[in-house]
């Protein structure tokens, strides 16, 4: 019965999968493996990018900005290692272009956290749009 | 639902609403904490993309990293005399908001409505290891943007450390007219 249930289910999230990407060639290959597809990252990329823009459009605080920016970076990252797997003919490529992603973000983040707090001691905000002497 | 199918979704639902809390959260201390929580996510999802050792290079330098990073940011800019403004005015909070919605709308748009040429999962060989792999692949194919991307890290430490370095005698009178506490400041020099 719980075979019969998780069958079910299965063909449901196959059907769901395959309405989604509109691929029926794609769809047998995935079904057997696991319905889990390319689509399904791609949707969780997409989300976490969108939450990172609205972070950065709508904050003014530097380092909030600066979280917004990690979460952009990091479903960049998730897309390139989706699509190694599911698209491109080897999976290693994209997986170290992802880690390449981790380094420049980490010396992103370090140099504009320097920048930040000597905004800080010198203006004595972080916030970005109150730190504006360089306006003419 | 297999086992691979809810591990999916503990994860991408660990890594999505966290990083759209963020949105709504006040302080940013709890913002900090909700990052650690997304971030956590994708390391998972990494994990679950058989990506193993981009999983724990993300735990390690992000989480032990960069998120540290922040954390330090957040206490040594912390200011209790005025009440944090952590979110744009209206203005721009409200377009700013629909302006993102509009712009994740386009992107599900393009993720579940093209038909990606996909092929079933290229298997992880057997017997083989995957972080030797990549590093034997990081030392040669990838040598060079390998090297650039040292010098880059080599030259962003150096740059950080002098930017965020005490302020020398010689620059003190470079505050802004605007600031207010500039006394502390100068207390701090002397």
């Amino acid at each position: 019965m719980i075979q019969g249930m998780s069958h079910l289910l299965e063909v449901a999230c196959a059907l769901l999968g395959q309405a989604a990407t509109g691929a029926a060639a794609a769809a047998p290959a995935e079904a057997t493996q696991s319905p889990i597809g390319l689509t399904h990252y791609l949707v969780v990329s997409a989300l976490v990018f969108g939450a990172g823009i609205m972070v950065i459009i709508t904050r003014r605080n530097a380092i909030a900005l600066l979280m917004g920016l990690e979460l952009l970076l990091n479903s960049v990252g998730l897309n390139f290692v989706a699509f190694a797997k599911f698209v491109a003919p080897d999976r290693l490529d994209g997986q170290i272009v992802t880690l390449f992603l981790i380094v420049i973000a980490a010396a992103e983040a370090s140099l504009a956290l320097a920048i930040t707090l000597n905004i800080f001691n010198s203006l004595n905000t972080i916030e970005v749009d109150e730190a504006h002497s360089l306006k003419g | 639902m297999s086992f691979h199918e809810t591990v999916f979704w503990v994860f991408a639902a660990i890594a999505v609403i966290p990083a759209f809390l963020i949105l709504f959260s006040k302080s940013i201390v709890r913002m900090a904490f909700l990052l650690l929580s997304s971030l956590a996510g994708f390391a998972g999802l990494y994990l679950h993309l058989e990506a193993g050792f981009l999983g724990f290079t993300q735990v390690l330098v992000y989480i032990g990293g960069i998120l540290i990073l922040f954390l330090f940011g957040v206490m040594l800019t912390q200011r209790t005399d005025i009440p944090v403004r952590a979110k744009a005015g209206p203005a721009l909070a409200v377009p700013g908001f629909f302006a993102g919605l509009l712009l994740t709308a386009a992107l599900l748009f393009i993720a579940v409505g093209n038909p990606w040429k996909t092929h079933a999962p290229t298997p992880v060989p057997a017997g083989e290891n995957e972080t030797a792999q990549i590093g034997l692949r990081v030392l040669s194919t990838y040598v060079l943007p390998f090297e650039a991307v040292s010098i880059l890290l080599l030259a962003a430490m150096v740059g950080a450390t002098y930017i965020a370095r005490a302020h020398s005698p010689g620059n003190s009178g470079e505050a802004g007219p605007g600031a207010p506490d500039d006394s502390r400041r100068k207390e701090g020099v002397a």
